[in-house]
């Protein structure tokens, strides 16, 4: 059944809809995928067949029913930091090894009503730190288009999945690049919204200012349609904006004709390889081809985004993540003589390295005497990427950037630099720094054959935008 | 002790109030007290992996409430940020509270002291989340109760202005009572609705500097707060007389023993990393909002207070009693209202009906018409205070009508000099102990006469008659 694990979504839904195969062989073809890829990629923490045939069955009946969605009976995999009731939500760490949510986060109430089927929950950096997905305490994953490389991360398991055909689509979440960093190591679409435009509710945060749940997907029209279905105001996140929700799909033709490209030249600088820049000004000349107008336009905030981006998320970590203490759930040491201990130890041995490398870094940038130095700073330079944003978009309709300086590199290779490996996300956290919408598609190849992605940055909301110009751009790919 | 005279205290009390939400501050949980352990919470105030906090707009109305209640400037726009700390009783290991936006700041209350009226100043009031509970058995060792945590909290900062134990008390006491008057509190310290932490340093009188301070946590009644202040400032003066160095710390008060002790906590070395916290959106209000709340706010103690003393003729201090409780007041002025003798309602209030009533929420049993009707009687010396007394007692029991029962019953007191004086010389004639000691030169012995025509009056005698009726046979 390969062929059938190949499909989009979109054209699940109309196999379903005509009845040209059931939810059930569908949600076992990929089941069988999965049993036959998983030894080597490892995109999942969990997988539960049982449950994912029980809802396929349930699909089938509403399908024949003539009430299903876009997404009925179509399989998914979740990130394992968004919370499932009932099925056990690790953050690939350690410390919720065990650790089964009794309720369910905004999304994935939003897919169950569509009706969906969950294949199982995939593997991510654990706590959603980490570019490689190599943080995660429950083994690495590898790349489908090359095993011997890295998936990106942190929504590594997310990617990997939808590449290598073990779930029609995947959800991820994206603090300073997590899903569009894997999606572009393994030539995947994937969609960071705009901050508040998908409710965080039952998303185990990490950065709670930038954290941003969305689609992983085969294509642009895919992630158009699951993005439709989970964004949307939600009362119980306060950071969630209350504006209608959109189909996205509606506005997908249309083209990019007399649309503003703007190309900042801090994106095309010093720390890019010579196949990404390739790669990224190729399409920009390619969407020049098909109407666009390219602009040129300056960033200069950009260049301290990444510090930036460092001191905040870690801060806001360091509190996020107090909550993990041993006393009431997760991870408990076992010998321990007071309740200073008790924090101490559960938290040493529960938490992996990165987590506590940052936890400390966040700890430290909080702590008096350096608020000021450090978050505060970090806060100032925020409002000036911000206008930076807001004065680009003055001048262009949305940006185009690579969006990692390399192609996936080789397992193992960039673990040992901590300060390497953060640099790789130069690119992507200014999108979360404004939060702003940035989608991620592949653009073309570079080193190794390896996959290029390409992020197109809009303002805030036009995610309808982004998905038309992506549209329009995979479409002429595909004629080529 | 001669050297406690040289010193003076300066005191600065944190008042920590919960709120009557119906539901608690960022989730929809009840907020009742006494519910059996763990069962009024959710995976939002359990803290549980990826919930989010919503704020409760109730929360933020019943707050401005306050600061308006308390003179205090109303931000329109605050935040709320996170304090950072680890203890089993937080489960997010932060508290959500406010750091250095507060919703009201710069407020006052007056309060009465013996040198008349003082005002105290009011730093800030901020909203926050309560904590849990932990409770200790031998057996089964440590457990938490979480009902409380995310129950709805204010906390109020006094300036350090207050300079006794009871300016301490009659500032809780104004608090309390304008706070209940706003309805945002029940305020009861024995639930722990109403708590208190006093900052307490002493100087040398007549030097500005202040000293190091502690601050004694948790105090919940008046009494105990007034001997935690006694006991800290003696032992603070009594060191530093020796020689020694007050440490800045948290103490703790027994009440058994009476005495505050050091808790030896690392308090000085936590660090408590407040940030803003980045679940929740600022806080902006409204001039309309603001003004809308203001609205709903009741006639306040002081206002009243003031109200009776120049209508009324009553005393600040009368007047202070008769505020501290607003069901209290509003009965004084719906009976006030029926009679042409306001200030007598005033005094059988404060005195005879405050004998009886069972607390506060049960003020006066008696109808107010019948209260206005008996000071009607009295005014006019129809009835003597005796009577007013024994009615009061029949009143609280049965209601009646007070002039039928009167004219019924020939209440009436006597006020005829032809009958008294009778009275009075068989009184005299019948007492002749009392007459010697009278004559001895103890001048009590006349109320001992005078108790005796009232008794053989059956208590309706004209006592002013009566006094001088004694004075004059005994002279004879």
């Amino acid at each position: 059944m390969k062929e059938l694990t190949s499909r989009s979504v979109y054209e699940h839904a109309r196999a379903l809809k005509k009845k040209e195969y059931s939810a059930v062989e569908l949600t076992q073809a990929y089941l069988e995928e999965i049993s036959r890829r998983e030894a080597e990629i490892h995109a999942y923490i969990s997988t539960n067949a049982e449950y994912a045939l029980e809802q396929a069955k349930a699909a089938d009946k509403r399908i024949a029913a003539g009430e299903g969605t876009a997404l009925t009976g179509i399989p998914a995999g979740i990130k394992d930091n968004m919370c499932t009731k009932g099925i056990a939500t690790t953050c690939a760490s350690k410390m919720l090894a065990d650790y089964v949510p009794p309720y369910d986060a905004h999304v994935i109430q939003r897919l169950q009503e569509a009706g969906y089927v969950l294949l199982g929950k995939l593997n991510m950096d654990e706590f959603a730190m980490g570019s490689t997905t190599e943080n995660s305490a429950m083994g690495v994953t590898r790349n489908p288009r090359d095993p011997s490389r890295v998936p990106g991360g942190s929504s590594g398991g997310s990617a990997a999945a939808v590449a290598a055909g073990e779930a029609a689509y995947t959800l991820g979440s994206d603090t300073g690049g997590s899903i569009r960093q894997p999606a572009a190591f393994c030539g995947v679409v994937g969609m960071k919204p705009t901050y508040g435009r998908v409710s965080r509710y039952g998303l185990v945060a990490f950065a709670s200012s930038l954290d941003q749940i969305g689609p992983l997907t085969r294509d642009v029209r895919d992630n158009a349609l699951v993005l439709s279905a989970i964004a949307g105001h939600d009362r119980r996140d306060a950071t969630c904006v209350d504006r209608p929700a959109e189909d996205y799909l509606a506005s997908l033709d249309g083209g990019v004709a007399g649309m503003r490209i703007g190309l900042p030249e801090e994106f095309f600088g010093d720390g890019i390889s010579a196949d990404v820049k390739e790669a990224v000004l190729a399409a920009a000349d390619t969407l020049a081809g098909m109407g666009a107008q390219l602009v040129q336009v300056k960033m200069p905030s950009l260049d301290y985004a990444l510090s930036a981006y460092y001191v905040i998320s870690s801060a806001e970590a360091s509190s996020n993540l107090a909550r993990f203490d041993g006393v009431r759930y997760g991870y408990r040491a076992a010998d321990f003589a007071d309740m200073e201990q008790l924090y101490q130890k559960s938290r040493s041995e529960g938490f992996g390295a990165e987590v506590k490398r940052r936890i400390m870094l966040g700890t430290f940038a909080l702590s008096s005497g350096y608020y000021d130095a450090y978050y505060k700073k970090a806060l100032q330079v925020r409002s000036l990427v911000r206008a930076d944003f807001d004065s680009a978009f003055a001048k262009c309709d949305c940006i185009l950037s690579p969006v990692a300086p390399t192609v996936a590199y080789k397992i193992g290779e960039k673990t040992s630099d901590p300060l390497e490996m953060y640099l790789g996300d130069a690119y992507s956290v200014p999108v979360n720094i404004a939060g702003v919408p940035a989608l991620s598609m592949p653009c073309g190849s570079g080193e190794g054959g390896m996959p290029v992605g390409m992020q197109l940055i809009g303002p805030a909301f036009s995610e309808a935008m982004l998905y038309r110009a992506g549209y329009a751009f995979e479409m002429e790919r595909k004629g080529e | 002790m001669q050297m406690l005279k040289d010193y003076e205290m300066v005191i600065g009390l944190e008042v920590h109030v919960e709120l009557k939400t119906r539901t608690k501050i960022f989730c929809s949980c009840p907020t009742d007290f006494g519910a059996p352990p763990n069962t009024q919470v959710c995976p939002v105030c359990l803290g549980l992996p990826g919930t989010l906090p919503v704020l409760n707009g109730k929360v933020v109305e019943y707050a401005v409430k306050a600061g308006l209640a308390t003179n205090c400037t109303i931000a329109r726009f605050s935040k709320q940020d996170r304090k950072n700390y680890f203890y089993p009783d937080l489960p997010k290991a932060y508290q959500i509270s406010q750091y250095d936006l507060p919703l009201c700041e710069h407020g006052w209350l007056d309060i009465e002291t013996a040198d008349g009226t003082k005002r105290i100043g009011i730093t800030r009031i901020h909203i926050e989340e309560d904590a849990g509970k932990l409770m200790h058995d031998d057996e089964k060792g440590t457990m938490i109760d979480c009902n409380r945590c995310g129950v709805p909290l204010i906390e109020i900062v006094s300036e350090p202005d207050i300079r006794s134990a009871e300016e301490a008390k009659a500032y809780l006491q104004k608090l309390r009572a304008i706070i209940l008057y706003t309805g945002v509190s029940d305020c009861k310290m024995n639930e722990g609705s109403l708590r208190c932490d006093v900052n307490l340093s002493v100087r040398k009188k007549g030097t500005e500097t202040f000293g190091t301070r502690t601050e004694m946590k948790n105090l919940n009644s008046f009494q105990f707060i007034v001997k935690a202040i006694e006991y800290e400032y003696k032992r603070q003066v009594e060191a530093i007389e020796a020689g020694e160095k007050i440490v800045q710390e948290t103490r703790r008060f027994d009440a058994n023993t009476g005495k505050t002790y050091s808790m030896r906590t690392k308090e000085n070395a936590n660090d408590y990393r407040y940030f803003p916290d980045p679940d929740l959106p600022p806080i902006k209000l409204t001039e309309e909002k603001i003004a809308s709340l203001q609205a709903e706010i009741p006639r306040l103690p002081d206002a009243r207070k003031q109200e009776y003393m120049e209508r009324y003729g009553l005393s600040a201090y009368d007047g202070e009693v008769l505020t501290t409780n607003m069901a209290m007041a509003d009965y004084f002025e719906a009976a006030a209202a029926q009679t042409r003798y306001p200030k007598l309602v005033a005094n059988m209030l404060l005195s005879e009906v405050m004998r009886l009533a069972g607390g506060e929420e049960d003020v006066c049993r008696i109808q107010p018409s019948r209260m206005a009707a008996l000071a009607d009687l009295s005014g006019d010396g129809i009835i003597n205070s005796a009577t007013v007394k024994k009615l009061i007692k029949e009143l609280w029991e049965t209601d009646f009508d007070v002039a039928d029962k009167v004219e019924r019953e020939g209440l009436a007191q006597v006020s005829d000099e032809m009958i008294l004086l009778e009275w009075v010389q068989e009184a005299i004639r019948q007492n002749p102990k009392s007459v010697a000691d009278y004559k001895k030169g103890k001048k009590a012995a006349a109320k001992a006469i005078v108790g005796k025509v009232m008794a053989v009056s059956g208590g309706r005698a004209n006592p002013t008659v009566v006094d001088r009726l004694v004075e004059l046979e005994l002279n004879q």
